[in-house]
């Protein structure tokens, strides 16, 4: 009997027809959602896009304006936490990865780690408005800054983790063959040869933070004015998109919606850009 | 496998070659003496009171199906599983005289003096030049003309040298397979060890690739001492001196090649090399 007529064959190819259908289905109801989201993005902000957005500050109601003090802002608070964040979460992922392999400093680290990962953005903010901003009494770029720090360390460390554990073994096993110190295995070849999958860590982190609101609107509050004096408040993207696009004014709804597509197409070409730079490199 | 007929063969390999045949080396101090060497993975006992010499300028080979501690035995003489908690080895592995496994031991001292070439070829994530200058950067600061002369001489001696000297910017990765294991080899040598370990260092390779890592091997021993893991009894028998058989963690037979593979002194180990084991 040829095999394509057997009972146990033809069930084989249903089921197969089966898992497939359902996962395709799967996928787009996901990519469906995504491409509404963008359709709607894209649509109404389109619109909105034009060169008085990157060079005139907010307005005030019933005027005409831009965001280009939010875009500054938001960049400024965003870059700070990235330079924080970045050594403090790459240090922690080496520690867990190649130095933590013993004892219980590693695992605890790990678990409260992912704590941190999971912490809703609003507790973050207010925890950093009691311990900072309260103390200070005034709302600043810094306590911005600090807040979205300490959403991307956790990122980051996770990440960095990750990808050193995918370095195969037997690379550290040839660079301390040749009686390299573990501080030099670590930073010359692992971290070497995780150095796309890093970078990939820092990118999700920055493009987690810039869209975070919540901790924004306890610490550097608003700005209506082009500010870069990060001891006071400071206007940010997420903050503004929040408060103009429950705006009566449809000018201000109208900045909101460019607002949100300037973050999304940031993020797209940041990560764009460090792909095509990192692809080729050893 | 080897045919039976080898054993009745009256040509040594070493005379096949068209060496004078390797004799034991007596009154010479061997290179490393291991004496009662017990080796732990955890609780199980990996390598059983091993006694083995291995003498200067020789090739050692240690033959043996998988998991009878060959590979181990290669990882302790330069503390390789010191990487991995839970593993210890007890006896002694004297090196020069001095014993490698004592605790005031400089590890990364002893890796200087003895290198190692994995089974698979692990070229680092850098230009073809840059992975020989790395080890070499870890003991001297030689001026740039120096290093290009090193790391010249190191891909001559793995002769890799003809194929890579127009490219020596590139990655390290973009080589075959067959030359990324020569570049290992010429990283290994380039740090001039005393002692070459080679963890069967042609498994992933192709015929030609495995020749070419066996005229080194040929090549190298006038100045290094090497110890080779390997699974190919033919290969055994074409490059080494002296060869180990070993079984379950302990050493079965150890003595010149010759003998071993024309005239074992146990039946185990005829039946290995004849390929009638198990």
């Amino acid at each position: 009997m040829a095999l394509e007529t057997t009972a146990l064959y033809r069930k084989r190819v249903r089921t197969n027809r089966l898992a497939l259908v359902l996962s395709i289905l799967a996928m787009v109801i996901g990519m469906g959602f995504l491409a509404w989201i963008l359709a709607v993005l894209l649509y109404k902000g389109f619109g909105a896009l034009s060169l008085t957005l990157f060079t005139a500050s907010t307005p005030a109601p019933g005027s005409e304006g831009g965001l280009a003090n939010a875009i500054l802002g938001s960049a400024a608070m965003v870059g700070v936490a990235t330079f924080i964040a970045t050594p403090i979460g790459i240090l922690a992922g080496v520690y867990l990865s190649e130095f933590g392999r013993r004892g219980w400093l590693a695992p605890t680290t790990r678990f409260i780690n992912d704590i941190l990962l999971s912490a809703p953005s609003i507790v973050i903010g207010v925890f950093i408005y009691a311990v900072y901003v309260a103390q200070v009494q005034h709302f600043s770029g810094w306590a911005g800054s600090l807040a979205l720090a300490l959403i991307a360390i956790p990122v980051v460390v996770r990440t960095t983790e990750n990808m050193l554990n995918l370095v195969p073994a037997s690379l550290r096993e040839a660079a301390s063959a040749l009686g390299a110190p573990r501080w030099k295995v670590v930073l010359s070849v692992v971290l070497r040869a995780a150095k796309a999958g890093v970078l990939t860590g820092i990118l999700l982190a920055i493009a987690r933070v810039s869209g975070e609101t919540a901790p924004l609107l306890f610490t550097a509050l608003n700005n209506q004015f082009m500010s870069l004096d990060l001891n006071g408040p400071m206007a940010n993207l997420p903050v503004v998109i929040f408060q103009y696009a429950m705006s009566p004014y449809e000018n201000w709804n109208s900045l909101a919606w460019g607002g949100a597509i300037i973050i999304t197409f940031g993020v797209l070409c940041l990560n764009i850009l460090v792909r095509t730079l990192f692809r080729k490199k050893i | 496998m080897q045919s039976p007929t080898v054993t009745t063969r009256d040509m040594s390999f070493s005379q096949l070659r068209g060496e004078p045949a390797a004799v034991a080396a007596q009154g010479a101090e061997p290179k490393i003496k291991i004496r009662n060497l017990d080796f732990f993975y955890g609780s199980f006992q990996g390598l059983k009171h091993i006694n083995l010499d291995i003498h200067e300028g020789m090739v050692t080979a240690f033959i043996g199906p998988s998991g009878c501690g060959k590979s181990t035995l290669l990882r302790t003489l330069n503390r390789m599983y010191d990487l991995y908690p839970g593993q210890r080895a007890t006896g002694e592995i004297l090196l020069n005289g001095r014993n490698v496994l004592d605790e005031g031991q400089d590890v990364n001292a002893l890796r200087a003096k003895v290198g190692m070439v994995f089974q698979k070829p692990t070229p680092f994530p850098m230009s073809i030049y840059e992975n020989i200058a790395f080890g070499v950067r870890l003991y001297e600061s030689l001026s740039r003309a120096d290093m290009d002369n090193r790391v010249e001489w190191a891909l001559r001696k793995a002769a890799l040298w003809d194929e890579v000297k127009g490219k020596l910017n590139q990655s390290g990765l973009s080589l075959s397979g067959g030359q990324q294991q020569r570049l290992c080899i010429a990283r290994g040598v380039a740090v001039k060890p005393e002692v070459l370990l080679l963890d069967e260092p042609t498994s992933a390779l192709d015929p030609i690739s495995t020749a070419k890592v066996e005229e080194l091997v040929h090549e190298l021993k006038s100045e290094y001492t090497i110890a080779i893991v390997t699974h190919n009894m033919q290969q055994a028998a074409r490059v080494s001196d002296y060869t180990a058989y070993m079984y379950l963690g302990e050493l079965v037979e150890f003595g010149l090649t010759d003998e071993i593979f024309i005239k074992p002194k146990r039946k185990e180990t005829e039946d290995y090399i004849t390929g009638r084991f198990g």
